[in-house]
C-alpha cells in the first residue's frame, strides 16, 4: 500500500486484510509491552492543517506502538498561511526525511494533491479532507462492527448482510463517505437518514438507500445506528431551523433508543453533542461502541501505517 | 510593408491570392504578384479574419506577475488573434477614464493586437453604485462594454439601471452570472461527483436564474444583454427563449465549456479549476449546439492567467481561471469543427465578425474584401500537436490541455497589414511596435 487516501479504491479483500491486520494489532495492545519493533527508525509526521486532538494522538500512539519516530506538525496557527503553504510544507518534511505523512487538511483533496505532487515521496495518510474523506475512521467502524458481531472469529469476515443506518449531516460528513464505500464493499446495506437539506445532490448514484425518517429507520430494525455530529455552524445556515427541532426528529433520544432492538450498536465518531445528535443514555449504554471506536482507531492506523512502511504489501492499494 | 499571400483557402472554401499594401487588402484573385511584396506561401492554410475575443484578462495594471498588456497580447497573436477586449478587474479597477485609456494606449504601444479595455460597470467592482460609465466611454478608449466580470451585478435594481444607463452610450453590459448567495464557497458543478469528492456545489441554477432575471430586465428597459461565459444546457435554453421573443440578448462560450467536462475535477488537479465551473457532458454537448444554431453567438476565451503559486495548492486554495488564447482555436476546431457541427465560415462569425459586432469594434465587418483591413490569421487545420507550455506565450501556464493533443496551428497573424506571427512564431516585439508605429503614422 503506496498511500491511504479514500476508502472509494479499496477492494473487499484489501479492506478485509487491513481489518485483519488491525486484529494483530490490538493483540499487541493487550500485552504488558505495547509496542512493536516494526517501524524502529521510520519517522511518521502528523501534518495537521486542520485541529484534531482526537485523530493526532491515535495516530501517535499507533506509530509510538510500532517504534516508528513521531513528529507532529500543526500548521494551523503557525506561520504557514495560504497558497503555497502545502507545497513548501511538504518539501519540508520530504527534507526532513518524513517517510509517512498523516495528514488533516480544511481542503477536500489535499491529501491526494500531496500524493500526486511530486514535491514529497513520503506515503501519504489521509487523516480527513475537508468533506470529502476520513477513511481510518471508516476502518475503525468497520472494525468495531465486525468485532462485535464475531468476536473472536472475525478474522477473515466481511459484513456480508449487516444494516447500517447512519444518521445525520451526511452533506458535510467525510466519515458518511467513507464509511458508504467501505461499508457498502464490505457487503453490509447502508441506509442514510437525514433532512433532505443535509442530503447530497446526487446520492441516487451511491450504493445505498436514503430516508428522511428516523423513526422510520428504526423500526427496520438495524444492526447499526451510526449518529453523525452536527456542526455549530450548519444552525445557521438554514440546513434546519434549530438544534430543538433537528434533536426531535434526528436526534437518537431515550425513546428511540428503547426501540432500538437490544443488539443493535449505536455508533458515533466523536466528539459527540450531547443532548442534541445523542441522548447521554444512547451514548452511555451498553450497545454503545463510542469508546470502543477510540481503542480500535489505535489498531486501524497501526495496521495501516504499518502496510505502508514495512513494505508488507506491495502492489495493495 | 506589402505583403502577398498566395494560395490561401478562404472560410467559404474558395482560393485566393491576397495583396496587403498599407493596411488594407488592396487586391484578391488568382496569380497577383507585386514586385518587392513580402510573400507568404498559403498553400493548404485556411485563412481566416483576425479573431476578436471579448472576454480576456490581460491582468495589468495591478497583477503583472500574472500577466502584463505585452505578454497577453502575445498570446493573443500567436492563437490568432488580433484585437483582445481587456477586462476590468486590475487594480486599480478600470472604473475610470485614466485606466482604459491607460490599457489601451498599451495595446497600440506594443501592437500585437488591437486592446479594447472593458469599463467596470459599478464602481471598484464593489456592486453598489455605477461607476464612471460615459467618462470611459467618451475616453480616447472608446469604451463601449462594460462588465464587473469575476463578479455579477446580483442588485436587480443596479443592473436594471447599468442596462439602461449603458443605452445612452452604445454600449452593452456584459454579465458574469451567478447568483453569490447561492455559490457561496462553491468549488465545482454541483452534483453527483461535487458530493462525492466533497467539494462545495456551483449549482447550475445559479446561473441560470440570473440569465433569466437579466433577459427580462434588458426586454423590459430595451437595452442590450451580454451573457459571459455560458456554461449550463438550462442557461441555453433560457437564451433561446429569450432570442425567440426577440430580446436584445447575445451570449459566450468559452473554448473549455465547449470540450472539457467536470470529470476532470476527480485529481483534484488545480489547472481545472474555473469559473463558470467544468460542467456535465450534457451540458458541454448543449453548449456546442447553441453554439452550431447561433443560440450562442460568440466563443469568448476567459484567458485568466495565474502565477504558479495560486494553482500549486490545495483546490479550495487555488485561484479560479484558465489561459486560452493560445489554444481557443485549436479547441473550437476539436470541439465543434472536427466533429461537424460547424464550417471554418461559422468559425469566423463566431470568433471574428460576431464579438466585434457586440464589442462595437469597427473593421471586422467584410473580412478579405478589397478595402478590407488586414487583420487575418492563417491556419493549418491539418496538423496535430501535442500542446505543453512550449505553445504558451503568455505568463501563465494554467492551461487544462498540457499534455493533451490539439488539431491545428496558426502559422500566420496580421494585424492592421503587419505581421505579428510569421512561420508559426511570433515576431521580435521590437519589429511589432515599429510596425504598430507606421501604422499609426500613416493613419
Amino acid at each position: 500500500m503506496r498511500h491511504l487516501l479514500s476508502t472509494k479504491g479499496l477492494t473487499r479483500d484489501e479492506a478485509v486484510m487491513i481489518l485483519d491486520v488491525a486484529e494483530d494489532m490490538a493483540d499487541v495492545a493487550g500485552r504488558e509491552v505495547k509496542k512493536l519493533p516494526a517501524l524502529r527508525g521510520k519517522t511518521v509526521v502528523n501534518l495537521f492543517f486542520e485541529d484534531s486532538t482526537r485523530t493526532r494522538i491515535s495516530f501517535e500512539a499507533a506509530a509510538k506502538r510500532l517504534s516508528a519516530d513521531v513528529i507532529n506538525f500543526s500548521a494551523k496557527g503557525s506561520s504557514v498561511s495560504k497558497g503555497e503553504s502545502l507545497k513548501d510544507t511538504a518539501q519540508t518534511l520530504a527534507a526532513m526525511g518524513a517517510d509517512a505523512v498523516v495528514v488533516r487538511h480544511q481542503a477536500s483533496g489535499a491529501p491526494s494533491v500531496l500524493a500526486q505532487s511530486g514535491w514529497i515521496d513520503a506515503g501519504i495518510v489521509n487523516a480527513g479532507d475537508g468533506t470529502h474523506e476520513h477513511p481510518t475512521q471508516a476502518l475503525l467502524d468497520a472494525f468495531t462492527i465486525r468485532r462485535r458481531l464475531h468476536g473472536a472469529s472475525a478474522r477473515g469476515r466481511d459484513l456480508d448482510g449487516v444494516t447500517v443506518t447512519i444518521v445525520g449531516d451526511i452533506l458535510h460528513s467525510r466519515v458518511a463517505r467513507s464509511n458508504v464505500w467501505l461499508l457498502t464493499t464490505l457487503g453490509a446495506r447502508v441506509h442514510l437518514v437525514a433532512p433532505a437539506t443535509l442530503v447530497p445532490l446526487g446520492v441516487g448514484d451511491w450504493p445505498v438507500s436514503v430516508g428522511y425518517d428516523l423513526d422510520d429507520a428504526i423500526a427496520g430494525r438495524p444492526d447499526v445506528v451510526m449518529m453523525l455530529r452536527i456542526q455549530a455552524e450548519r444552525m445557521n445556515a438554514a440546513f434546519f431551523p434549530n438544534a430543538r427541532e433537528y434533536a426531535r426528529q434526528w436526534g437518537l433520544g431515550d425513546e428511540r433508543l428503547a426501540l432500538l432492538p437490544a443488539a443493535s450498536l449505536v455508533m458515533h465518531p466523536g466528539p459527540m453533542n450531547r443532548g442534541l445528535e445523542i441522548s447521554a443514555q444512547a451514548a452511555d449504554s451498553a450497545r454503545s461502541t463510542v469508546l470502543e471506536q477510540v481503542a480500535n482507531g489505535v489498531s486501524i492506523r497501526m495496521a495501516v501505517l504499518y502496510l505502508l512502511l514495512s513494505g508488507a504489501s506491495e502492489g495493495l492499494g | 510593408m506589402t505583403i502577398l499571400i498566395t494560395g490561401a483557402t478562404l472560410p467559404n472554401g474558395d482560393r485566393t491570392d491576397l495583396l496587403i499594401d498599407r493596411g488594407v487588402i488592396t487586391e484578391t484573385g488568382s496569380g497577383l504578384s507585386s514586385a518587392g511584396a513580402a510573400r507568404i506561401d498559403a498553400d493548404g492554410l485556411t485563412a481566416l479574419p483576425g479573431l476578436v475575443d471579448l472576454h480576456t484578462h490581460l491582468r495589468e495594471p495591478g497583477f503583472e506577475q500574472s500577466e502584463t498588456v505585452l505578454t497577453g497580447s502575445r498570446a493573443a497573436a500567436i492563437g490568432g488573434f488580433t484585437a483582445v477586449f481587456a477586462m476590468a478587474n486590475t487594480s486599480p479597477v478600470a472604473d475610470t477614464a485614466g485606466v482604459v485609456e491607460q490599457v489601451a494606449s498599451l495595446g497600440a504601444e506594443h501592437g500585437y493586437v488591437t486592446v479594447r479595455p472593458i469599463g467596470a460597470v459599478t464602481a471598484g467592482l464593489a456592486g453598489k453604485t455605477l461607476a464612471e460609465i460615459g467618462a470611459m466611454a467618451h475616453s480616447r478608449a472608446a469604451v463601449r462594454v462594460f462588465s464587473d466580470d469575476g463578479l455579477c451585478v446580483s442588485d436587480p435594481l443596479l443592473m436594471r439601471r447599468a442596462l439602461e444607463y449603458v443605452t445612452t452610450f452604445g454600449g452593452v453590459i456584459a454579465q458574469h452570472s451567478q447568483d453569490p448567495r447561492l455559490t457561496e464557497g462553491a468549488q465545482m458543478n454541483e452534483g453527483a461527483l461535487s458530493s462525492e469528492l466533497g467539494l462545495a456545489g456551483w449549482p447550475a441554477v445559479a446561473e441560470e436564474s440570473i440569465i433569466a432575471r437579466d433577459v427580462l430586465l434588458a426586454q423590459h428597459v430595451g437595452a442590450r444583454l451580454h451573457v459571459c461565459h455560458v456554461s449550463t444546457a438550462g442557461s441555453v435554453d433560457v437564451i433561446r427563449w429569450a432570442k425567440a421573443r426577440g430580446i436584445a440578448v447575445t451570449a459566450e462560450v468559452t473554448p473549455h465549456h465547449l470540450l472539457l467536462t467536470e470529470q476532470l475535477v476527480r485529481g483534484y488537479d488545480s489547472r481545472f479549476k474555473v469559473n463558470p465551473p467544468l460542467r456535465r457532458e450534457e451540458d458541454v454537448l448543449a453548449q456546442r449546439a447553441g453554439l452550431a444554431d447561433g443560440t450562442i453567438d460568440i466563443v469568448a476565451t476567459d484567458h485568466a492567467p495565474h502565477p504558479l503559486e495560486s494553482k500549486e495548492c490545495a483546490w479550495d486554495e487555488a485561484a479560479n481561471g484558465m489561459v486560452g488564447l493560445e489554444s481557443a482555436l485549436s479547441v473550437v476546431q476539436a470541439a465543434v469543427v472536427d466533429t461537424g457541427l460547424m464550417s471554418f465560415a461559422d468559425v469566423a462569425r463566431v470568433l471574428s465578425s460576431k464579438p466585434a459586432e457586440i464589442g462595437r469594434l469597427s473593421g471586422y465587418d467584410a473580412a478579405f474584401e478589397v478595402g478590407a483591413h488586414a487583420n487575418l490569421a492563417l491556419y493549418d487545420p491539418a496538423v496535430s500537436r501535442a500542446f505543453s507550455t512550449e505553445q504558451l506565450h503568455g505568463k501563465g501556464i494554467n492551461s487544462p490541455y498540457l499534455a493533451r493533443t490539439l488539431p491545428g496551428q496558426v502559422m500566420t497573424t496580421i494585424h492592421d497589414g503587419y505581421a505579428t506571427v510569421r512561420d508559426g512564431r511570433l515576431v521580435d516585439a521590437d519589429e511589432v511596435a515599429d510596425a504598430a508605429r507606421e501604422a499609426v503614422a500613416r493613419g
